[in-house]
């Protein structure tokens, strides 16, 4: 059986429970948005642009899981942890808004689906687990590292469960539903490897070039931040 | 650096849809979509209805058939899911060509292919007639929060960045002696992803500040003429309500 390959398009999912993921998508999303608005400062703002840029290259990426079956990364965890929480499903939402209304890819009426497993579900788990995991892992890139792979893991699983539950509420046909959900746990193990190492090299590389820049390492900064930015590390060719 | 923000899906052609403003063709698909998605699935003609519609609005807007065609196989995956269903399904069954059928599972497979596939060609359509800056004013426009037009213009802004970069450090590698093969791609990949995505935020962070030098504050200047007029609006309405009026005639008959 194929997995999704893409978003959920409309017509997998009845209208009444789209109609009801739509509007928990609205809200949580209205809550992102006043929470977000306080993180959006001068430096936040063009990384989450990136943030948004990179996920939407990423999820280009479909790679083949198993014959037959293809997946794409969905980059909730990532964002959690260079953005935070609340920008972070602003950004993924951003993305799917766009592939969905420019890129046909996932349905109008299921962008309440796709918005609350992979903004929503994703990000949270992702931001849950990268704040519990930093508490007991060094706080090092190579612990920043491997908390976001971990993470990253886990949240697409939990993403993909998301899909799960929405067709058990509202599939427009009855499937054995303990076969979907291994079916899809399983496939989604394997993107999320895939995901965690791309979110675990990013991270580490930002976190040893600009750490100023990780959202997630801001609790645990112990001077405050200097007013100017340190000059960059990286060389980067030619002037924009 | 790339020329325009035009996107892989959109076709420059001049029409009376391309020139319609985004935002009364984001409300009419989106209205299109739901009147699909509600409509019960056993109704053939109101789904053939929706087809004819929908190859009106491609003639008008001057988008040929084989080309929506073409990028409608993004759909592919689900129709595969959808052919599988006849056969996974429950409930009653038929045989045809001696293959065991769930009844449920067919009328399933068929109502993931018409609403899926409809909603794709509606997307694409306006993919097809609207430039991304025109999609994100259309956006502004229709009070979506702040916030979310920001990133979305600054997605817009470093997608190109990105891929240019990309494009500049693959030139360097292969200056320097690097021979790409298929699968040994994956680890210069893997090295460069993290200094991509630094290098690229340090060169929109300069055009960023830049830009807050210059006087933004979070909003694209509108260009003049804004609002869309009553006319355009009639006219987008159209879409939906022909929609609307095949499935009411439809459920009522």
């Amino acid at each position: 059986m194929n997995v999704e390959a893409m978003h959920i398009a409309n017509g997998i999912v009845n209208g009444p429970v789209s109609g009801a993921f739509a509007a928990l998508a609205v809200l949580a999303l209205a809550v992102c948005v006043w929470r977000g608005r306080a993180d959006l400062d001068d430096r936040l703002a063009p990384m989450a642009g990136l943030v948004a840029a990179f996920i939407f290259a990423v999820q280009m990426l479909n790679f083949q899981v198993l014959p037959g079956v293809s997946g794409h990364l969905l980059g909730g965890t990532l964002a959690a942890i260079l953005v935070g929480p609340w920008v972070g499903a602003l950004c993924v939402s951003t993305v799917l808004v766009i592939q969905c209304l420019l890129f046909a890819d996932g349905g109008l009426t299921a962008l309440g689906l796709n918005i609350t497993n992979m903004a929503l579900l994703g990000t949270a788990a992702g931001y849950l687990l990268v704040a519990g995991l930093l508490r007991l892992l060094p706080r090092t890139p190579t612990g920043l590292a491997a908390t976001a792979f971990v993470a990253s893991v886990a949240s697409v699983v939990i993403s993909s469960q998301g899909f799960v539950l929405e067709y058990w509420l509202g599939g427009t046909t009855r499937l054995s539903l303990p076969t979907i959900s291994l079916t899809m746990a399983g496939v989604h193990v394997l993107i999320g490897i895939g995901e965690g190492l791309i979110a675990g090299t990013t991270v580490a590389t930002v976190s040893r070039v600009r750490p100023d820049l990780v959202y997630a390492l801001r609790r645990f900064r112990a001077v405050p931040r200097p007013a100017a930015a340190p000059t960059p590390a990286t060389v980067a060719g030619g002037a924009a | 650096m790339a020329g325009g923000h035009a996107h892989p899906l959109h076709l420059a052609r001049d029409s009376a849809v391309h020139r319609l403003p985004a935002e009364v063709k984001i409300v009419a698909v989106l209205l299109f979509t739901v009147v699909v998605v509600i409509t019960p699935r056993a109704e053939f003609a109101a789904f053939a209805g929706y087809a004819a519609l929908l190859a009106a609005v491609a003639a008008a807007a001057r988008v040929p058939l084989p080309w929506l065609a073409k990028r409608a196989t993004i759909e592919l995956p689900f129709v595969l899911l959808a052919v599988a269903l006849p056969f996974a399904g429950h409930g009653e069954r038929v045989t045809w060509l001696g293959m065991s059928l769930s009844v449920d599972g067919l009328y399933g497979a068929w109502n993931i292919f018409a609403k899926g596939t409809l909603g794709v060609v509606a997307s694409l359509l306006l993919a097809a007639t609207t430039t991304m800056r025109d999609l994100i004013l259309g956006l502004d426009r229709l009070r979506c929060p702040r916030v979310f037009t920001q990133i979305a213009t600054f997605m817009l802004r470093y997608m190109d960045i990105l891929a240019d970069d990309a494009r500049r450090m693959r030139i360097a590698r292969l200056s320097r002696g690097y021979d790409p093969r298929f699968l040994w791609q994956v680890k210069a990949f893997a090295v460069s992803v993290g200094a991509l995505f630094l290098r690229a935020f340090e060169r929109g962070e300069r055009v960023y500040l830049a830009m807050v030098a210059r006087g933004y504050t979070g909003r694209l200047p509108r260009p003049e003429g804004a609002d869309a007029s009553a006319t355009q609006w009639a006219a987008s309405a159209l879409l939906p309500a022909a929609a609307a009026g095949i499935a009411v005639a439809a459920v009522l008959r």
